[in-house]
């Protein structure tokens, strides 16, 4: 099966007044069509600016972005990264959509709600005024918002936040798009409503047959939606792996971190929690190897020389680390 | 989004932050002239502004020096010349003479007497009460802040020109009105940004700490609130000074400031109005260094407030 | 609000000085001084007397002119229409050319555009209008003759009076800092919200950049914008004291310079007041329009 998406050496760079920002280092994945790819990391790991760049959306005059993302959903992929801008509208929003995090900040405080979905219907299905509309509310009423033919006239600032949030979700399937990605959708909300607004995507993302991206801070959540797993770390992915195995065994001393910083309720209170020493690398510097050292609890000289490659570790599970965490001994290269 | 510099010390490896020398933490004072001297350099318009208004200060100042004749000295024959380079100028007057023969060079050096005077004074004035009484507002509250603050907004939604020749026609010509006229209507604006701060800063946690653990309120004053406001306050300072220079002239173009016998720049250009049609320089040379002034104080005052905001810092490019 | 202004002048003006001095000669003598401000009522407690003129004022009377032996609101209410439409065609000209720059400039950071745009910010705030009066006279009229000197002259369409290129040098003149203005306000109106997220969230639908700019950038950076031109307004209205002088445009403003020049006391204050009191009404029908376009504070 070929991959919807196919991300290669993607990096990504923020020239600003006080030097770069490496923000994303040689990033590389593959997206399964109709997969729901978990991509994790703490704030700063670059996983949002992962996605903007993909989709093209950072800021032109400062982000310098290279690498490829092809897009793989017809006879010919089309990497999006060159694509020119009026190109790549043609994908945006009709094939590859995108929910944000805080929906207050994301909707367009001036336009209804209802504009706001029907524009996208407009722009890339071609629907006149009448049809979008019914179809706008139609999609409202997908999203579980009530009355869905008056909260289109709605300005987002009426709405609650879920109510927001799933305004927004409706915006993003409005057009059927083959990937969503969510990123952190729920991490505004309250904790009630997260549940309610996870399970929206999942029911929608079932019915629609739709590729998910599911970016998140936090590991917990992960296990029960994602089939497989990507964890960044300082820019770069530094693990991928199908969920289940990455629980079980984590290949990437970052990841055993993580892990071992959830606390673990079923277990019986004996095992501590874990948190990892220190804090993550200051980006301004040009990686030249492992991010992790300085907090890797495994640490030694090789890890001081150059970047680790992604040693293959079982089926679907890459980990970009020289030692091995099973042997408990350094990897040997290929 | 992207990660800034980071501050936690722990655990990192020096290689990592290449030894970066955080200047700001350097409290010397050759260091922190030297810090100025780099951000100054790094932006190119805010030190071309500071000279410029050193040098019309310097002018100011030693216009008996600078002058190379004196500004009333009336001299008939010698009337009505154009600048140096023009047809029937000399080098005795490089920028020519009006129409009793007064030496314009001399007397825009001596014009700027009145404008800088005009504007340090009145600025201090406005400056000094405007704080006082901004700090009042802001940290006492209560009724004594609604009445100020309605005062205030009475005060800054009137016309100001109006309002200004209103008073100064009533007051009558001198250049102590001209100064109080500009100190005393120039309050609310200063009040009006020193209560915003304290509000702002009173939200702040350092300053609830320093209150709940019972710090007297003078202290928390002079302690941690005036460092904060003086950023922004000596920001709206420089743009007013050249507001109240630009009206200090505006109102001696109309015949309303100091009176006709003081060389100033705005009475430069109301007199050489009457002659605009056939001794334009009367006109162009005084005016040319109002704008030159403006300039200056302008371009310097956007620097400093760049600088002196850390949040508008941080968000350049 | 408007009363407490009003009050506030008045008290202003008689705490700071005594009209009487601005009324009579350099020469007069003290006595006559007092009588003359007995006969005038300055002589009364100040309450008295703001109560006498707002009465007054209430039933049309805003005292009378002693060099056109008028009552003052009658010239005041004549000068109107010529200011009036000097300041609307200068704020016209400032629109079209300070929002389009500043538009531009700040969609193009950091570019060429936007160099022009905090350059005409610049300019507007350092060049003086009634120093840009005179040398756009120098240039314009005695050097090319293309316009006249000073004055208002028309024709006549459909009945009307409209004023003929008369109006293009000091229209221009009182518009310059207005165009600076919001030149630099709109950069920095469009800079601001271009960095929205809603923004990046409009491009990640892939709309077509003319609606990002209409629907998005444009339609919420004109939200700030408006108080500000309602500002403007008013400033346009006191440069027009500046303007009105040099171009002896027969407007309010003229009005004013000379009747403090004649030292025509009742003349200054129904015109100072009159200006007062279209400023604050402007800021009330800013604050009106406002509520009618940002809906966060419709429903509010």
């Amino acid at each position: 099966m070929k991959p919807i998406l196919s991300v290669k050496q993607l990096n990504t760079r923020f020239e600003t007044f006080d030097g770069n920002v490496y923000a994303v280092n040689d990033v590389n994945f593959e997206l399964m069509a109709g997969e729901t790819l978990a991509v994790v990391g703490e704030s700063g790991s670059g996983k949002s600016v992962t996605m903007l760049s993909i989709l093209g959306l950072l800021p032109i005059s400062t982000a310098r972005v290279s690498g490829h993302a092809f897009f793989n959903k017809n006879v010919k992929a089309v990497d999006l990264i060159v694509l020119p801008a009026n190109a790549l509208n043609r994908y945006r929003g009709k094939h590859i959509s995108i929910i944000f995090q805080d929906a207050l900040r994301s909707l367009n405080p001036v336009q209804t709600v209802g504009e706001q979905i029907s524009e996208s219907l407009m722009t890339h299905l071609g629907y006149g005024k009448r049809k979008s509309y019914r179809r706008a509310v139609e999609l409202l009423e997908m999203v579980g918002i009530s009355q869905p033919d008056k909260r289109y006239y709605s300005y987002p600032h009426m709405f609650s936040g879920g109510m927001r949030q799933r305004a927004m979700i409706a915006i993003a399937i409005s057009c059927s798009p083959d990937i969503l990605i969510a990123d952190e959708p729920t991490t505004a909300l309250d904790v009630t409503i997260q549940t309610q607004i996870t399970e929206l995507i999942r029911r929608l993302q079932r019915e629609m047959g739709m590729t998910v991206i599911w970016i998140t801070h936090d590991l917990g959540v992960v296990a029960g939606i994602a089939d497989r797993v990507m964890v960044m770390y300082a820019g770069t992915g530094v693990e991928i792996s199908p969920v289940d195995q990455l629980y079980e065994s984590p290949q990437h001393p970052y990841t055993e971190g993580l892990l071992g910083a959830i606390p673990n309720i079923s277990a019986t209170g004996k095992k501590r929690l874990v948190s990892i020493v220190g804090a993550p690398p200051d980006l301004f510097q040009e990686p030249a190897h492992c991010q992790f050292a300085w907090r890797c609890p495994y640490v030694f000289e090789k890890c001081w020389k150059r970047i680790p490659p992604n040693f293959k570790i079982g089926e679907g599970h890459l980990s970009k680390c020289f030692y091995d965490l099973k042997l408990k001994q350094p990897r040997t290269e290929v | 989004m992207i990660k800034m510099k980071n501050h936690q010390k722990e655990n990192i490896n020096p290689e990592s932050t290449g030894l970066l020398v955080d200047l700001e933490e350097d409290r010397s004072i050759r260091a922190r002239l030297y810090y100025i001297w780099r951000l100054l350099w790094r932006d190119k318009a805010g030190l071309i502004g500071l000279i410029v208004f050193l040098i019309i200060i310097i002018a100011a100042i030693s216009a008996p020096l600078l002058a190379p004749h004196d500004p009333l000295q009336q001299n008939l024959i010698a009337s009505r010349q154009p600048p140096f380079w023009a047809e029937g100028g000399s080098f005795e007057h490089l920028l020519g003479t009006d129409n009793l023969g007064r030496d314009i060079l001399s007397r825009i050096i001596y014009g700027a007497r009145v404008s800088i005077m005009v504007g340090f004074l009145g600025v201090s004035i406005a400056f000094s009460l405007g704080m006082v009484i901004g700090l009042i507002a802001g940290y006492k509250g209560g009724r004594i802040e609604n009445v100020i603050m309605t005062l205030s907004n009475m005060v800054l939604s009137l016309p100001y020109l109006v309002f200004v020749v209103f008073v100064a026609a009533i007051l009558g010509r001198s250049l102590l009105n001209v100064i109080l006229i500009f100190g005393f209507t120039n309050i609310p604006i200063f009040v009006r940004v020193t209560r915003g701060e304290v509000l702002r800063l009173r939200e702040e946690g350092y300053i609830e700490a320093a209150m709940s653990i019972g710090q007297k309120t003078p202290a928390i004053i002079f302690k941690h609130i005036m460092p904060n406001l003086l950023g922004p306050l000596i920001t709206l300072a420089t743009f007013e000074m050249s507001a109240m220079i630009f009206y200090e002239a505006g109102l001696g173009f109309l015949g309303l400031s100091v009176p006709p016998t003081i060389p100033s720049w705005g009475n430069m250009l109301a007199e050489g109005r009457q002659y605009l049609t056939y001794f334009p320089w009367m006109s162009i040379y005084p005016g040319l260094a109002i704008v030159l002034t403006g300039f200056g104080i302008n371009l310097f005052g956007d620097w400093l407030r760049d600088v002196l905001d850390p949040r508008m810092r941080r968000m350049k490019k | 609000m408007l009363l407490g202004v009003l009050f506030l002048v008045f008290f202003l003006l008689h705490l700071t000085g005594d009209p009487v001095t601005l009324m009579v000669s350099r020469h007069a003598s003290p006595s006559e001084i007092a009588a003359l401000r007995q006969e005038l009522g300055f002589d009364r407690p100040i309450l008295v007397q703001f109560w006498d003129y707002l009465t007054n004022a209430l039933q049309g009377d805003f005292g009378h002119s002693f060099r056109y032996r008028q009552p003052a609101m009658n010239l005041v209410m004549e000068r109107i229409p010529a200011t009036i439409e000097l300041a609307s065609v200068a704020l016209f000209m400032a629109i079209l050319m300070g929002v389009t720059i500043g538009i531009l400039g700040g969609s193009n950071p950091n570019s060429i555009l936007d160099s022009l745009a905090r350059g005409i910010g610049l300019l507007g705030q350092t060049i003086p209008t009634f120093w840009l009066g005179l040398i756009l006279i120098i240039i314009f009229s005695v050097n090319l003759g293309w316009f006249p000197t000073y004055g208002r002259s028309t024709f006549e369409l459909f009945g009307l009076n409209i004023p003929d290129k008369s109006i293009v040098l000091p229209a221009f003149a009182l518009s310059l800092f207005t165009t600076g203005q919001l030149a630099r306000f709109t950069r920095s109106a469009v800079l601001e919200v271009m960095n929205e997220e809603y923004v990046t969230t409009a491009r990640s639908k892939g709309l077509r950049k003319i609606r990002i700019y209409s629907r998005y950038i444009l339609k919420n950076s004109a939200i700030p914008m408006i108080s500000i031109i309602g500002v403007q307004f008013s400033y346009l209205l006191s440069g027009s004291i500046y303007i009105e002088t040099i171009f002896s445009w027969p407007g309010l403003g003229n009005l004013l310079a000379e009747a403090v020049s004649t030292r025509d006391f009742f003349l200054v204050q129904a015109t100072a007041f009159f200006t007062s009191f279209v400023v604050i009404g402007l800021q009330l029908v800013t604050d009106l329009i406002y509520m009618l376009v940002d809906p966060r504070i419709r429903y509010r």
